[in-house]
């Protein structure tokens, strides 16, 4: 348990930190490289990080949104299209974060466990 | 789907290796090929999903650049309120940026240099996607965002000579050491803040789009002057009216399109004297005109554009002050296509509308003089028959011997494809734009344009000048580097002058030159001279008080150089003078009540007659009802009227029925004007134009008044309520973003009432892109308003923040800032300092 929230942080706040200077897919190295250095057991390999980056990219892009009154939210509604809701666009984009940090995260332990076996 | 079978087989491998595991007895061998297995698993589907969030699938944007909080488009989730200090190599001295209330900025910068560098930057800031975006389409470069889909768009922008003709201005800007000067500080500028930008903070549409923005050039100030000189001066319909003339006859021919319509209110009143003209008329030669069968042209530049503009004297203002109005009508679109500043040095200080792309205020003021624009529709695009020697289409037919072509090679670069060249041929007249391989004439024949779009010149100047001018000498030195698109350029001056010069370059043409195709093989059909500046029309401190124009005749027909009408529109220029003439004093409400004048002159000239014609014992109740209600109609487009709808969709039913002659298949072809159609129904009623081609009976103008109206009052069957109907939801007026429409970024359904000839001409998709009204007090009082708002960025409640004041007829008042430390009315400011 201890693992998990505490690779759950480190991710968060390691994709926050590359996020000030590496394009979107540093929440795919940040998880990769947590979960490579703290392995986690079974489906925690994919959830943790998973809820890792749902979390951040839902915490800031809410911020960043709510700070402009969901004004441009509310027309990505519509183009993407998801019938004008912002609430689904915030979901969209978390899931999106989600899914990729969950599965650089499962990678990321792949990597770990072929290499232990190697030595 | 691959994705989804390659998914399956890693299962199914999978499942077999499990079944195996019983049977096989090395298990540690097993297990390491298993570990083998599952990273295999892994790594491919972190780096699929890695693929498809970091590339466009189908029409979605890549997704995690797109979605992703740090760099996506929640980073556009912004006002685009700027405060803060910046350190910008290529300042000399700092320049302060004040923002208002309206987020129009204000510069103040010690040096010319240094404020149009500041324009530059604080322009990109706000309009960056649009700058260039216009850029692009204006050089016919949107197959390299959009593919293959747009190669159409871009080989017509090379073969109308774009680029060339946006090479030559260049060339003459570049000839003028203070321009050149002034238009590398602006490119500075913009490129100052376009190498500041990361991912992140592109516009959206960039994002949207997946592409990034290049550095700015002066070819792409030049390349936006052209885009206006496009929109504005790029119509002409040539050959349509050489197809007319063979189709229906040189007598029908000309009583449809007259050199002149039977009313006339010119943009210089009928009094004025020519007689300071002493050049030489071009006389007529001898030659024929070549009927040709011409299936398709380029598209045109939107029937509408136009303007008013119009300015009072000071014994006609209520304040002893003179008072100007301009009002620019084009296309309705997002982001929009002016965008408001005030320009300030210590030698000069001006406010008004700016076009992203191009230096200095475009329609404004400063506090000795104030300056606007409306569209001299003039023929000045001609077209010329040329026949090669042979299918190389190196050399052409030019006086008994075979001229040089050259060969423009145009690469027009696609996305994901290999490029596609364009080998244009230019001739003495200019660029073969119909040929073989475009639109054309088969093997050895092509149509080349002559075009004073191509013939480069430095308007820019003219802004530059006008911004620091103080009276009518400099109004009038600024119109001399003035070369198209021919614009009536209104004036008033603090110091009491009024004026209005119709300036442009203008060929000297012989008595029906350009009407039609001509044979360009002759050197009598190319143009002769050029109308010397001087002998321009114009209007200074007229008798009546008043100069204004709305993209009507120049002149009349005492003017000794040869004009016709090649769509100068006839209602709005009658309202506007007869309501300036109407009262001893106009006030700023006289102004606003003008411009927003939604009074339909054009209905009130033929309704009657069609109430009076029409057979009433055809229709039945519904319909007379219908009758009845545009029978009390005051002819006022009011945005909650009904009867402007009916009249609208009758007249539509009606157009379309009296010139049925004019739907024949693979002919281009332009049909007459509004003008002159009234005048035929009215004058000629039973002439042959009124016949229906289908029909074995003979039709009169009576017949179509009837079937038309038939028609026309069924499309309101379909309508379920009469609140549908009303005028501004049947005319629905929308704001369309610049890609193609985009409904997420766009405004539809604005409540505005006017149509396309009012004064407050807002149709559809076009109307009053920017009103400006300027009292020449001390300091100059004024107003202003524009359907869209000063930020580009669809994620700024500026994007669009002026619509609704817009349409409800109001303006803001400019701050008009007399010192950079006047500073009561800002919001927030933003330092620029030279990087030390």
């Amino acid at each position: 348990m201890i693992r998990k929230l505490s690779n759950l942080v480190a991710i968060t706040i390691l994709a926050a930190l590359l996020a000030q200077f590496l394009p979107w897919w540093s929440l795919m190295l940040a998880s990769f490289a947590v979960s490579f250095f703290s392995v986690a057991k079974g489906s925690a390999s994919f959830w943790v990080p998973f809820l890792a980056g749902a979390l951040l990219w839902l915490v800031h892009s809410f911020l960043l949104a709510n700070a402009n009154d969901f004004v441009l939210t509310n027309k990505m509604a519509v183009l993407f299209p998801l019938q004008g809701n912002a609430a689904l666009v915030l979901l969209v984009s978390s899931c999106v974060g989600g899914l990729a940090a969950g599965l650089s995260g499962v990678f990321g332990k792949e990597c770990r466990l072929l290499l232990d076996k190697k030595k | 789907m691959e994705i989804r079978k390659i998914l399956i087989s890693f299962k199914l491998c999978e499942i077999t290796l499990f079944a195996n595991l019983h049977t096989n007895q090395n298990l540690q061998h097993l297990r390491r090929f298993m570990n083998r297995f599952t990273f295999l698993r892994s790594l491919f589907l972190a780096a699929l999903f890695f693929y498809l969030l970091n590339n466009p699938i189908g029409k979605l944007p890549p997704l995690g650049k797109i979605l992703s909080p740090s760099e996506g488009f929640w980073q556009n989730e912004k006002d685009e309120i700027t405060t803060g200090t910046l350190e910008l190599e290529g300042l000399k001295e700092p320049v302060k940026i004040h923002y208002d209330a309206q987020l129009v900025p204000h510069v103040f910068a010690q040096n010319d240099l240094d404020l149009y560098f500041a324009q530059g930057h604080v322009t990109a800031k706000h309009r960056l996607w649009q700058m260039e975006f216009q850029t692009h389409a204006a050089a016919g470069r949107l197959s390299e965002i959009f593919g293959k889909k747009a190669l159409e768009h871009d080989r017509m922008q090379r073969r109308k000579g774009m680029v060339f003709g946006a090479e030559n201005t260049l060339k003459d800007m570049a000839a003028d050491a203070e321009t050149i000067a002034l238009l590398d500080a602006y490119t500075q500028g913009i490129n100052s803040y376009i190498n500041s930008l990361e991912q992140a903070d592109y516009p959206v549409e960039y994002k949207l789009l997946n592409y990034a923005p290049e550095a700015w050039t002066p070819l792409k100030t030049s390349l936006l002057l052209m885009y206006m000189t496009d929109m504005l001066c790029g119509g002409d319909a040539d050959l349509e009216y050489t197809n007319a003339l063979r189709l229906f006859g040189k007598k029908r021919f000309d009583a449809w399109y007259p050199d002149f319509f039977d009313t006339l209110d010119p943009v210089v009143p009928k009094e004025t004297s020519w007689k300071h003209i002493s050049s030489t008329m071009t006389a007529v030669p001898n030659q024929q005109t070549p009927l040709d069968i011409i299936a398709e042209t380029f598209e045109k530049p939107h029937p509408n554009n136009g303007s008013n503009n119009w300015a009072i004297s000071a014994e006609k203002s209520y304040s002893g002050n003179p008072i100007l109005a301009n009002d620019p009508h084009l296309g309705l679109n997002l982001p929009s296509i002016w965008f408001v500043m005030q320009l300030a040095t210590p030698k000069h200080s001006s406010y008004g509308a700016t076009l992203p792309g191009a230096l200095g205020i475009i329609s404004g003021f400063n506090k000795h003089i104030a300056w606007g624009e409306t569209n001299a529709t003039r023929d000045v695009k001609d077209w010329y028959k040329i026949q090669f020697q042979d299918a190389s289409k190196s050399t052409y037919r030019y006086e008994g011997t075979w001229n040089t072509a050259r060969i423009r090679v145009e690469e027009i670069k696609i996305k994901g494809q290999a490029s596609f060249l364009d080998s244009v041929r230019y001739t003495h007249h200019g660029p073969v734009s119909y040929d073989a391989s475009f639109k054309g004439r088969h093997g050895k024949q092509g149509y080349a344009m002559k075009w004073v779009g191509h013939l480069g010149g430095n308007g820019q100047r003219t802004f530059l000048e006008l911004n620091r001018g103080k009276n009518y000498e400099d109004y009038l030195a600024a119109l001399q580097h003035w070369v198209a698109p021919a614009q009536n350029f209104v004036f008033a001056a603090a110091d009491g002058d009024i004026a209005l010069w119709v300036q442009g370059d203008f060929a000297n043409k012989w008595k029906g030159q350009g009407k039609f195709l001509m044979d360009g093989s002759l050197a009598a059909n190319d143009w002769q001279a050029y109308i010397p500046k001087s002998d321009n029309a114009f209007s200074k401190n007229p008798k009546r008080g008043f100069v204004s124009s709305a993209n009507q005749y120049p002149t009349d027909q005492s003017y000794p150089y040869y004009v016709f009408n090649d769509g100068y529109e006839s209602y709005r220029n009658r309202i506007i003078n007869t309501f300036l003439s109407s009262k001893n004093k106009l006030d700023l409400e006289d102004f606003k009540s003008l411009q927003n004048n939604n009074f339909n002159l054009k209905a009130s000239e033929l309704l009657p007659t069609m109430l009076a014609e029409i057979n009433r014992g055809a229709l039945n109740t519904k319909e007379l009802h219908m009758l009845e209600l545009l029978a009390s109609w005051n002819y006022d487009n009011g945005m909650n009227a009904l009867a402007p709808s009916l009249w609208t969709e009758w007249w539509n039913h009606l157009y379309k029925l009296t010139w049925d002659e004019f739907e024949q298949k693979d002919v281009a072809l332009k049909k007459p004007f509004t003008y002159q159609t009234i005048y035929l129904l009215k004058n000629k009623p039973n002439d042959t134009y009124a016949d229906i081609v289908a029909t074995t009976t003979v039709e009169t103008a009576k017949d179509l008044f009837l079937i038309s109206f038939q028609s026309a009052m069924s499309v309101f069957d379909t309508w379920d309520a009469k609140s549908s109907y009303k005028w501004s939801k049947y005319k629905g007026t929308a704001a369309r973003h610049l890609l193609q429409g985009l409904p997420a970024f766009s405004r539809f359904d604005i409540p505005i009432g006017g149509e396309e000839n009012s004064p407050n001409a807002v149709t559809h998709d076009h109307g009053p892109s920017w009103r400006m009204i300027v009292e020449m007090s001390s300091p100059p009082k004024a107003l202003g308003i524009y359907p869209g708002g000063q930020s580009g960025n669809p994620g700024s409640v500026y994007y669009d923040n002026f619509i609704d004041t817009w349409a409800a007829e109001d303006y803001f008042e400019a701050l008009f800032m007399q010192s950079t430390t006047d500073t009561k009315h800002i919001r927030s400011t933003q330092t620029l300092n030279p990087k030390s």
